[in-house]
């Protein structure tokens, strides 16, 4: 058949914004980011491995994709109880607190920071509660999982919410009628609805904690091999002129988080699919 | 998108015993109290802890000030910036098949999923002293990093995808025909995008604006890295709020931080009535359909 | 304004949507495109209106080619399948828009556009819903204010796309009528799509039947129902009867029966196809003489109004037939479930296997809505 790059249309255009758009694109965000690629390939091969595997590095690793991933757990569970209060149960205030939900994205991360930091720290309203029970929170990995919940709160509740509030009734009242206990209910009809939504926002959650730095610097202590997150040790190396070392670190994350986003992609997909909006091609 | 065109359980089968009902009303509240409302509380709690006498001092602070406008500044310079981008990637994208397209909304998101402190690295690497263009820069004498360029740049690179995220959907959902309509009745395609596209998109558009305009005056981590922290010069209200905090000014710290919180809380405002305003027009037009 | 359509091919992908179609639409007239959903009726309209280009052949107005000419520039009036009205526009700014975009030269004053505006709104005996807004009307109401929005610009031709698709069965046939006094009334060369035969064989003047891109048959009402040209048109319009069927040498032999197909002279033992509609059908109690009638059974009997539908099994293939008839004539000697008869075609036609495009000889009713194309 003939290739055509686009299907013809009256309106017109295309080619105008098209070319702007890739051209802004390009120019803010695609040549800048080669430019890490570029930079990290000022390295041999062995340099390259010795300083993305160096201990300190492979420590701030473990806690960032560590404390990541707890967190997102975090707010797998208490996100998806919150977005089920929300569609399903009358309360007084709901509405503000439907609209406070996200507050984490509306907030400059730094305010966050130093706020968790002086609520959880033995001296705040919160640590101060937790200290005699030999838990401290602010200045130690801990704080850094505490951040990190905070600022992956929203993406749990907002994206399984409108899966909740589309359920029709109907299928729940037809599982009622065919027998089913609310609890049978629950995980064989329910449930399966609502999978792809809790996934998609576990990895949302996943993706925007692995790479936070604002808020988790003023609550973590940032104590090499114990409380220090990978974007800070990339603008540690910077502070030191180590650009090579900075974008090495960099690359190793930036690659992460693409196969996050294309996991984010290939499951918001399947989800379509679920929901009968979309057929496997 | 938050808020249900049939709210609460439809009928008696498929509610859970009250006690239930009230053990995860309690989880979700306790939860929420623990990570969001504690912290909100405190930071107007810390900020007037000293008085208000201190709290305004630290937010008339000259100093502060200047963050403040830089703040301002960069917000003004990024959110119409993404704005013509936003518009201009869901026209192509929802108003056009071509092929690729999947690929481009991919790339659109890119920025979301960068952290932000790379995103300030890239710029270094490319414009800094010893950045690509550096040498060609200060060879004329120009300055991107550690300069406002560069606090732009990062604040632009941070918002690429809030509005043209909020668009594209929208767009796609509405299709072509009322364009199509307005092309038949005579109208060019300006005219068609002024007095047509643009009427409609305009409650996502505003939308996208807000979430832009949030993220823009609140973003750290990008800016933090190309600012330099120059007092009075590089400082957005963020990088403020942090230095005032290394220094242990605390109620100064708190009462920055207010501000930028405040300014959080009325984005939150916006959206909601956004929010409530696009709903009753769906609700509207759903009636509508059933005269 | 005449339209004439020459060698129009176009193709989405692999999908071949329009293949070569010849066409002219004389002036004056309304023109039923009619066909399955996919037959490519909706592009052909839209490739009319300039609204998708074709990949070869040419649209003539008045003779003279409007191919190139801009969607803006063709003077053609549109009505879409979902109306596109400008949701934030009140109907009296819908139905002005086509006027006030014009540029200043031509635009009319606002007094001009407040006078038409009225008029189209009073000849759609809609004046009263003026203020308000698209979203507050009925499915109805916004078809006729999509026609008079699409009125307003004086359009040498009318182009509508499933005008009564999206609307319920009673609404249709009041529009449906109203459409065809508005055309009496006004004259314009007007082209409608359409999947359903009543709304096309009760308005149109002309009707063109489509399949697979190609155009089956144009004719009058008349023509395609009494005079189908192949097949598919038997099939689509209206209920047939299927028998297999046998032509040799100008007789074709179905069952028991042999029947004079002259016009299948050279045929020679060709399987063929025969086509009888439920109507043309006598049922009697005695065989006739000679090979003009069937044996079959009565297997049921139901009362539909006006109409007596019988359905009857054939004894030796077992193939079932319709055959329907007054309720009078079925009084004067009311047939039961069970009773031996004998069927004798008043009508019939046959089709050999080769020339047959129908592919499927399976009695098909179509329904569905818009063809999405």
């Amino acid at each position: 058949m003939i290739f055509r790059f686009r299907q013809p249309s009256v309106l017109p255009g295309f080619g105008l914004t098209l070319g702007f758009t890739l051209g802004y694109l390009g120019l803010i965000v695609l040549i800048p980011l080669a430019m890490a690629f570029t930079q990290a390939f000022h390295l041999s091969w062995d340099q390259f491995w010795r300083t993305v595997t160096a201990p300190r590095v492979l420590a701030s690793y473990r806690l960032t994709f560590g404390a990541a991933f707890l967190a997102a757990t975090i707010n797998t569970g208490f996100g998806f109880i919150v977005a089920w209060v929300l569609v399903r149960y009358p309360f007084p205030g709901k509405r503000l607190v439907d609209a406070l939900v996200d507050l984490p994205f509306a907030l400059p991360t730094a305010v966050a920071g130093i706020t968790l930091a002086a609520i959880y720290s033995s001296n705040g309203w919160i640590g101060h509660a937790l200290e005699p029970l030999g838990m401290k929170i602010a200045f130690t990995p801990l704080g850094v999982i505490v951040a990190l919940v905070f600022i992956s709160l929203p993406f749990v509740v907002r994206t399984v919410q409108p899966v909740l509030e589309d359920l029709e009734a109907e299928v729940e009242e037809a599982a009622a009628s065919l027998g089913a206990d609310r609890w049978q209910i629950f995980w064989r009809v329910l449930f399966p609805a609502i999978r792809p939504a809790l996934l998609t926002g576990f990895t949302l959650a996943f993706a925007r904690a692995i790479g936070e730095y604002g808020s988790v610097i003023f609550i973590a202590g940032n104590l090499p091999m114990v409380s220090e997150i990978t974007p800070l040790l990339i603008v540690s190396k910077l502070e030191q002129y180590d650009y090579s070392g900075a974008a090495a670190v960099s690359v190793v994350m930036l690659v992460i988080s693409f196969l996050l986003l294309l996991l984010i992609n290939l499951l918001q997909r399947w989800s379509r699919i679920q929901r009968g909006w979309e057929t496997v091609i | 998108m938050n808020s249900s065109l049939h709210p609460g359980p439809a009928s008696l089968a498929n509610s859970e015993p009250p006690f239930i009902r009230r053990l995860l009303l309690a989880v979700a509240l306790i939860f929420l109290t623990l990570f969001l409302f504690v912290p909100l509380a405190a930071v107007f709690y810390e900020a007037l802890r000293k008085g208000v006498g201190v709290y305004l001092a630290a937010i008339t602070d000259p100093y502060a000030l200047d963050a403040i406008r830089l703040t301002l500044l960069s917000a003004a310079i990024a959110v119409p910036l993404n704005v013509i981008f936003g518009v201009s990637a869901a026209w192509a994208i929802a108003k056009f098949e071509f092929y690729g397209k999947s690929m481009l909304i991919t790339l659109i998101d890119l920025p979301f999923a960068v952290s932000p402190v790379i995103a300030g690295l890239i710029y270094v690497l490319l414009f800094g002293a010893q950045g690509w263009l550096g040498p060609w820069l200060t060879g004329h004498g120009i300055k991107i990093i550690f300069a406002v360029p560069g606090i732009v740049l990062a604040t632009v690179f941070v918002t690429v995808p809030f509005i043209a995220r909020e668009l594209i959907p929208l767009m796609q959902a509405q299709g072509t025909e009322e364009e199509e309509a307005a092309m038949v009745l005579g109208a060019s395609g300006w005219l068609t995008f002024w007095r047509i596209t643009l009427p409609n998109i305009k409650w996502g558009l505003l939308y996208g604006v807000v979430l832009c305009t949030a993220r823009a005056m609140g973003e750290f981590g990008a800016v933090s890295v190309v600012s330099g922290h120059i007092r009075g010069l590089t400082n957005t209200l963020p990088l403020h709020v942090e230095i005032l905090y290394n220094e242990y000014q605390f109620a100064a710290t708190f009462a920055c931080a207010s501000l930028l919180t405040l300014l959080a809380l009325v984005m939150l405002a916006l959206k909601a009535l956004i929010e409530r305003h696009t709903l009753r027009q769906r609700r509207i037009a759903i009636s509508g359909e059933s005269i | 304004m005449s339209i004439d359509i020459q060698g129009l091919y176009k193709r989405f992908g692999h999908f071949v949507a329009l293949d070569g179609i010849n066409l002219t639409i004389p002036a004056g007239q309304l023109v039923a495109l009619l066909g399955p959903s996919g037959c490519g009726k909706t592009t052909l309209l839209r490739i009319i209106a300039g609204l998708e280009t074709a990949d070869r052949g040419q649209i003539l107005f008045n003779g003279e080619d409007a191919s190139r000419r801009q969607v803006q520039d063709r003077q053609v009036g549109f009505v879409f399948q979902h109306y596109a009205l400008f949701q934030h526009m009140s109907v009296f700014e819908n139905v002005a828009f086509g006027l006030r975009v014009r540029p200043r030269a031509c635009r009319p004053s606002d007094a001009q556009i407040r006078d038409k505006v009225q008029t189209l709104l009073e000849l759609v005996q809609l004046s009263w819903v003026a203020n308000r807004y698209p979203s507050q009307l009925s499915g109805g109401q916004r078809q006729r204010i999509a026609l008079a929005r699409a009125l307003a610009v004086e359009p040498q031709v009318l182009l509508l796309d499933e005008p009564f698709g999206a609307l319920d069965t009673k609404v249709r046939k009041e529009l449906r009528r109203w459409l065809r006094r508005l055309h009496d009334d006004l004259h314009i060369t007007s082209v409608f799509v359409t999947h359903d035969q009543e709304e096309a064989l009760e308005v149109a003047d002309q009707i063109v039947v489509m399949n697979r891109g190609c155009i089956e048959q144009m004719g009058s009402p008349q023509e395609v129902y009494d005079a189908p040209a192949t097949p598919f048109v038997y099939q689509f319009l209206g209920n047939i009867n299927l028998f297999h069927s046998r032509v040799h040498a100008g007789w074709a032999k179905v069952g028991g029966l042999r029947v004079q197909v002259p016009e299948h002279d050279d045929a020679e033992y060709a399987p063929a196809m025969a086509y009888v509609r439920p109507h043309d059908i006598d049922v009697l109690r005695e065989p006739e003489d000679g090979d003009t009638t069937l044996p079959a059974t009565i297997s049921r009997v139901s009362l539909l109004g006006s109409l007596v539908r019988l359905e009857l099994t054939q004894a030796p293939s077992g193939e079932i037939a319709e055959v329907e008839m007054t309720r009078e004539r079925y009084l004067a000697d009311p047939l039961q479930a069970g009773d031996l008869v004998f069927v004798k075609p008043r009508q019939l036609r046959v089709f050999l296997y080769d020339n047959s495009r129908a592919g499927s000889p399976v009695p098909m009713r179509w329904s569905g809505d818009g063809d999405g194309i």
